[in-house]
């Protein structure tokens, strides 16, 4: 199936929509009827084939608008792509395994060329072709990890690992879920993590950490996170939060269908060869209340989800002002009948 | 003024455990204001801190100096502020070698942008002494427009640069230096909760 | 723990108890690259015996031609070493895990020093060739009892940068001259014997240097011990440890599953609860704290031993 590229808007008057196939293949991020914070990381080793886990980074009919919105965002504030000196290996070494993989998985829409470290890049979807000295900076317009995730979908963050810890010392966060990179970069594992509730006391992130510590190269491992957002905004950064947080209120029994979405994180963490970083993608799926309910198993399920999350998760995931609405508008699709085990749809 | 205890907070909350003596080896010692007296302890504690010490001190309107300048450090100047004393200080970090000790007192708004300093020159995380002293007002970056408003005492409050109503959000950067201020009236523009005075 | 099998293309002495060996892919494909300080676990079929022993890389990382090791045979050891020396001849396939570094170099590091001691210097061998791409200040130095001893030399390019202290003849390496006067933004690392490793942390902490400036990896292989038996949990089957074997080897002989990654007790991988515990555990872990250690409810079966009536596993 060749994919075709949507001409569409994530912000002003949010033209964003899932094609039927889209929404077949959204992941869904709820396997059972309730929901607790948990790490469950997983291989990312390929999946059922046409979902978002069988390449290794998933390409979709939004990517080219998507690839658009992020040089809106960068334009108007650059400091969402920083790397600290040292991590300009780390970039390189993600730079090639973007490249590698996504012409190995797609070869129809991307080709990587090498001969020794003279590189030779082309990207179809964005008319892109690029001949660029491997390792050095010089030669690519800018730095290799803003060059590589102008090109690929999702929130990019490079971890150091040093000292028994991880450290958020690069990224290009434009889709964030109200973290800022400006103010996190240079953050251990812990103090990036610190605003999560409950969590810690749980002791779920040294767990995490210790797993994370030993991943391998050729082992990526994946997680699913979710939030809530009002239209299908990918830039929702605390940078702009004065801007979006007025549309946040703007939820009523009329609009709740299309306006609100469920924003679901795809993680995925890569130990990378020569810089010893891990990379860490965190791609933003998007689908509206509307498009979920389609799926009777994902309607039902939501709807139980939400009824019964904490307050506290609501509140940390910022939706607790909207959750009655939300929950009142889900209960017409919840007949109360049994849920299959699993993401997937019947 | 006596050390300032900070209650047990999240894991991004800066800890000011105090300043313990490292001996006679080469030392950088900066403070601002109340934090002369932790400067003081210090000596009290060891006197051949000094032997090697270079101190910086920022009155801000106390008289302590002489009683630094009496302690007969290697080298001492006094600076009417941070920013006057700056390219000093980072003068001092280019020409440290491993083995320097930094000893920081005073304001949170001098430890964390000293810190930031030092940090950037090299010095591990876990080189820097520091001790709070004198008024627990914070340093706070707004996240809108990244300008630092210093001294800030209420939550919420206004951004010294943009003028937009913040809260401080209890989530401190290093590498700035500062807690994060972000927006609270975002959702609801003009709905501005009653003003608090900051707790330690 | 993902690993392929590489055919044995070159082995050369290096000195009387060294000897360097080159694997590659059978079919010339390229292998993972890495970063200088990573090992890879080399799996020997030794008889009944399945061995594993984990080696520092001292090829280019950026080289994936091919991984070279240098090993010292250790004849009061538990056998790996010896069957390298003995056995493994150009042409023989091995099973070798992918790449993995628990002795990074800091890369914000304005300098890097690196102290080796003996067999010590392998994991510096490639950090040089990192380091030399990435254009950074260094500065090494090599212990060693004598000449004859030091394979290192053979590994080391001619530098000014490199300094070899041969205590045979006298040139003992002065610590204290090593770490003073060092830029701010300096990092140490030593590799090398436990002793080596006590040293450079009492002058460093002498010379005031912050404890995260400091990096080491200890040389860890298992120590042997007396027997032992060890019970699991979960099926109530018996495990007896040999005095040459290492529990975790113990448990693989007896089809047991435990993860693991270092073999080393640096990378908390293999940690195991103990659900009893009558008698003393010896840990010769550098992963858990020492209140962890004390509790005696968790073990690294890589390396760590017991003494007593009864040691009951979660397994």
């Amino acid at each position: 199936m060749t994919l075709q590229f949507h001409d569409e808007t994530f912000r002003d008057d949010y033209t964003f929509h899932n094609s039927p196939e889209g929404i077949r293949r959204f992941p869904f991020p709820f396997d059972q009827d309730s929901y607790m914070y948990s790490v469950n990381l997983e291989p990312h080793a390929g999946g059922r084939a046409g979902s978002p886990f069988e390449k290794r980074f998933d390409v979709d009919e939004h990517y080219v608008a998507e690839m658009r919105d992020r040089e809106i965002t960068l334009r108007d504030d650059p400091l969402r792509c920083q790397s600290l000196p040292h991590m300009e290996l780390a970039g390189w070494d993600f730079l090639e395994l973007v490249m590698v993989s996504k012409s190995e998985d797609y070869p129809d829409l991307f080709e990587l060329h090498r001969d020794g470290d003279r590189w030779h890049w082309i990207n179809r979807p964005l008319g892109i072709e690029q001949r660029f000295t491997f390792l050095d900076a010089t030669t690519l317009p800018c730095g290799p990890l803003e060059y590589i995730t102008r090109q690929t979908q999702g929130d990019h963050a490079l971890l150091d690992q040093r000292e028994g810890n991880l450290w958020m010392d690069a990224g290009m966060i434009t889709s964030q879920a109200d973290w800022s990179l400006d103010f996190d970069i240079g953050m251990n594992f812990f103090e990036w993590h610190a605003p999560v509730p409950k969590a810690n006391e749980m002791g779920v992130f040294q767990r995490a950490l210790k797993f994370l510590l030993n991943l391998q190269q050729g082992a990526p491992t994946r997680r699913l996170n979710w939030t809530m957002t009002v239209n299908p905004r990918l830039d929702t950064s605390p940078e702009n939060y004065h801007k979006w947080g007025p549309e946040k209120r703007t939820i009523t029994p009329a609009t709740v269908g299309s306006k609100q979405y469920l924003r679901v994180e795809l993680q995925t963490l890569w130990r990378l060869p020569r810089s010893n970083a891990i990379a860490f993608p965190i791609r933003c799926y998007l689908c509206s209340l509307e498009d979920i309910v389609t799926v009777p198993k994902w309607g039902r399920r939501l709807h139980r989800v939400l009824r019964d999350l904490p307050d506290e998760l609501a509140e940390y995931k910022g939706f607790a002002v909207n959750r009655p609405v939300i929950v009142d508008y889900l209960e017409q699709f919840d007949d109360g009948a049994e849920t299959s085990p699993g993401i997937f749809p019947d | 003024m006596p050390r300032t205890h900070f209650s047990p907070s999240i894991t991004t909350r800066p800890v000011y455990p105090g300043l313990t003596s490292q001996g006679a080896t080469p030392a950088i010692l900066l403070a601002d204001g109340a934090g002369a007296e932790a400067i003081l302890d210090l000596a009290a504690q060891d006197r051949s801190v000094m032997d090697r010490a270079h101190l910086m001190f920022i009155p801000a309107g106390t008289d302590f100096g002489p009683r630094l300048a009496a302690l007969n450090p290697r080298m001492y100047r006094e600076a009417p502020s941070f920013a006057a004393c700056l390219e000093r200080f980072r003068k001092a970090l280019a020409d440290a070698h491993m083995g320097t000790q930094l000893y920081l007192a005073g304001t949170e708004g001098l430890i964390g942008q000293a810190t930031a300093e030092a940090l950037a020159a090299g010095l591990p995380a876990d080189a820097i002494q520091s001790e709070h002293r004198g008024h627990i007002a914070r340093r706070m970056q707004c996240v809108h427009c990244k300008g630092m408003t210093e001294n800030v005492t209420t939550d919420p409050f206004v951004c010294s640069h943009c003028g937009l109503t913040l809260f401080v959000r209890d989530h401190f950067s290093r590498r700035l230096g500062a807690f994060q201020g972000v927006c609270v009236d975002a959702e609801t523009p003009g709905l501005i909760p009653p003003v608090q005075e900051i707790k330690p | 723990m993902s690993a392929q099998m590489l055919r044995v293309t070159a082995r050369e002495a290096l000195s009387p108890l060294v000897t360097r060996f080159r694997f590659e892919h059978p079919e010339g494909a390229a292998l993972p690259l890495f970063s200088g300080g990573a090992h890879v676990v080399v799996e020997m079929p030794d008889g009944d015996v399945l061995r594993r022993n984990a080696y520092s890389l001292i090829s280019d990382p950026l080289d994936g031609s091919g991984y070279e090791i240098a090993v010292r045979r250790e004849d009061g050891g538990r056998g790996g070493s010896v069957f390298l020396h003995r056995q493994v001849v150009v042409g023989d396939l091995l099973r070798i895990s992918a790449p993995l570094n628990l002795f990074a170099l800091d890369l914000r590091a304005k300098k890097h020093v690196m102290i080796a001691g003996g067999i010590g210097i392998t994991p510096f061998v490639a950090q040089l060739k990192q380091l030399a791409r990435l254009q950074m200040p260094f500065e090494l130095h090599y212990a060693a009892r004598s000449r004859a001893e030091a394979a290192g030399l053979a590994l080391l390019p001619d530098l000014p940068q490199i300094h070899v202290h041969i205590s045979d003849e006298g040139n003992r390496m002065d610590l204290g001259a090593v770490l003073g006067g060092q830029p701010l933004g300096t990092h140490v690392y030593t590799c090398g014997p436990e002793g080596l490793i006590d040293a450079v942390a009492e002058t460093a902490a002498r010379l005031g240097w912050p404890r995260g400036a400091l990096h080491s990896e200890v040389f860890m292989a298992p120590p042997p011990g007396t027997p032992f038996t060890v019970t699991l949990a979960r099926s109530g089957r018996t495990v007896t440890v040999g005095a040459h074997q290492s529990l975790l080897e113990a448990l693989e002989a007896a089809q047991v599953p435990v993860d693991w990654s270092c073999r080393g007790g640096a990378c908390g991988r293999c940690e195991t609860g103990v659900s009893a515990c009558h008698g003393q555990l010896e840990h010769h872990d550098h992963w858990l704290s020492d209140d962890e250690k004390s509790s005696q409810t968790k073990i690294m079966p890589c390396v760590s031993r017991f003494r007593g009536d009864t040691l009951i596993l979660d397994l």
